[in-house]
């Protein structure tokens, strides 16, 4: 007697239909690359506060064993790996912790350049789900600077256990960009940022990040005309805005780098040469 | 009233920074800006640093950093978890 038909695994064949969109399948996808990140097509960065598991969603993605930990610095410097996804390669940067893009300690230095100035194709958010307000400070300033966010929800576990519920849906409505819980230490919600991530990296879903409007005209003005001025002097630069705005705030740090010049090496040195496909390892600056 | 005369389990909220710089963007960076709500968690033995419980956070701050966070105490019950 023949049996029922028994369902293909994800990785026998063609996927139609709704295989594509099952989350068995798209962790099917995933190639863990290590440190090997070859030849890369995007340039993800992981960036969230300190504590909220960036080095352990880096380390679900890359199958590295980026030392994970709680003390202050422990990334202190940028950690990278890689993935394969849909057949796409992927350069993963983990990022120090960091409150804020605009104090500066010495390793918030490092993930504030790189975000900042390093062009990623993706910033992965990640936030801690049972401190949520307190994380969306870092969240709405990366959204300043760019629309190409995904939030990864981390801690859900947690965040369960302590009777909080989160309107995802609600919350990536009010972001603009792509939400996805997770609980990385256990694996769970790993195949559903991958998806956001590609999604966001090939620019096939619609992002709007949500912006923080300085309700001030004649500010808008300034800042308008500054980063006009700026972007004359460094060519190419990004985030003139930002640079602006520092700029009239007289924050020190941000008047030496213009001073001295600086600040246009910022804007060519941390990503390597500019996005194009298929770049080589070696070429970013440390 | 500024917040390092905050009594262990009054609530209060906070109604200005008198700081500026770096300093004042780093409290901001905590989560502690005007309208936030405070409560002291738990004090060292001899009361500098304390710790203070900012949205849902755990903030030690030194008795002169706290000396800059003007409040506003919450007049109910004490003890309320």
């Amino acid at each position: 007697m023949p049996g029922p038909e028994l369902p293909t695994a994800p990785d026998a064949g063609p996927a139609h239909g709704a295989c594509t969109s099952c989350a068995i399948y798209n962790s099917a996808n995933l190639r863990k690359l290590g440190v090997e990140t070859g030849t890369y097509d995007y340039v993800a960065a992981v960036a969230g506060n300190p504590n909220t598991g960036k080095s352990t969603v880096f380390n679900a993605l890359t199958g590295l064993r980026q030392h994970v930990g709680n003390w202050p610095g422990k990334t202190v410097a940028r950690a990278e790996g890689g993935f394969h996804y849909h057949g796409h390669g992927y350069k993963l940067v983990d990022l120090p912790g960091t409150y804020s893009l605009l104090s500066t300690s010495n390793d918030e230095e490092i993930a504030r350049d790189f975000l900042l100035f390093g062009r990623p194709d993706v910033t992965i958010a990640v936030v801690d789900a049972t401190r949520l307000e307190r994380n969306l400070n870092l969240v709405l300033q990366i959204l300043q600077i760019t629309d190409r966010v995904v939030v990864a929800l981390n801690l859900m576990d947690e965040s369960e256990r302590h009777g909080i519920t989160i309107d995802v849906r609600h919350l990536a409505r009010e972001l603009g960009v792509p939400v996805t819980p997770m609980a990385a230490r256990k694996g769970q919600g790993v195949p559903e940022l991958l998806e956001s991530v590609e999604q966001v990296a090939r620019g096939t879903v619609a992002t709007r990040a949500h912006r923080v409007k300085h309700r001030d005209p004649r500010l808008e003005r300034a800042v308008d005309v500054l980063a006009g001025q700026l972007q004359q002097t460094f060519p190419g630069l990004p985030s003139t805005r930002w640079v602006a705005l520092r700029l009239l705030e007289g924050d020190p740090g941000t008047e030496q780098a213009v001073r001295d010049g600086t600040l246009g090496d910022l804007g060519r040195g941390i990503a390597g040469p500019e996005a194009t496909s298929a770049r080589p390892t070696g070429t970013a600056a440390r | 009233m500024t917040l390092d005369e905050l009594r262990p389990d009054h609530r209060a909220t906070v109604v200005a920074l008198e700081i500026r710089g770096v300093q004042r963007r780093r409290l901001m960076d905590l989560g502690l800006l005007p309208g936030t709500e405070v409560r002291v968690d738990m004090t060292s033995p001899l009361g500098d640093p304390t710790a203070y419980l900012v949205r849902d956070a755990l903030i030690a701050l030194r008795r002169s950093q706290a000396r800059a966070v003007h409040i506003e105490v919450h007049d109910d019950e004490p003890g309320r978890r």
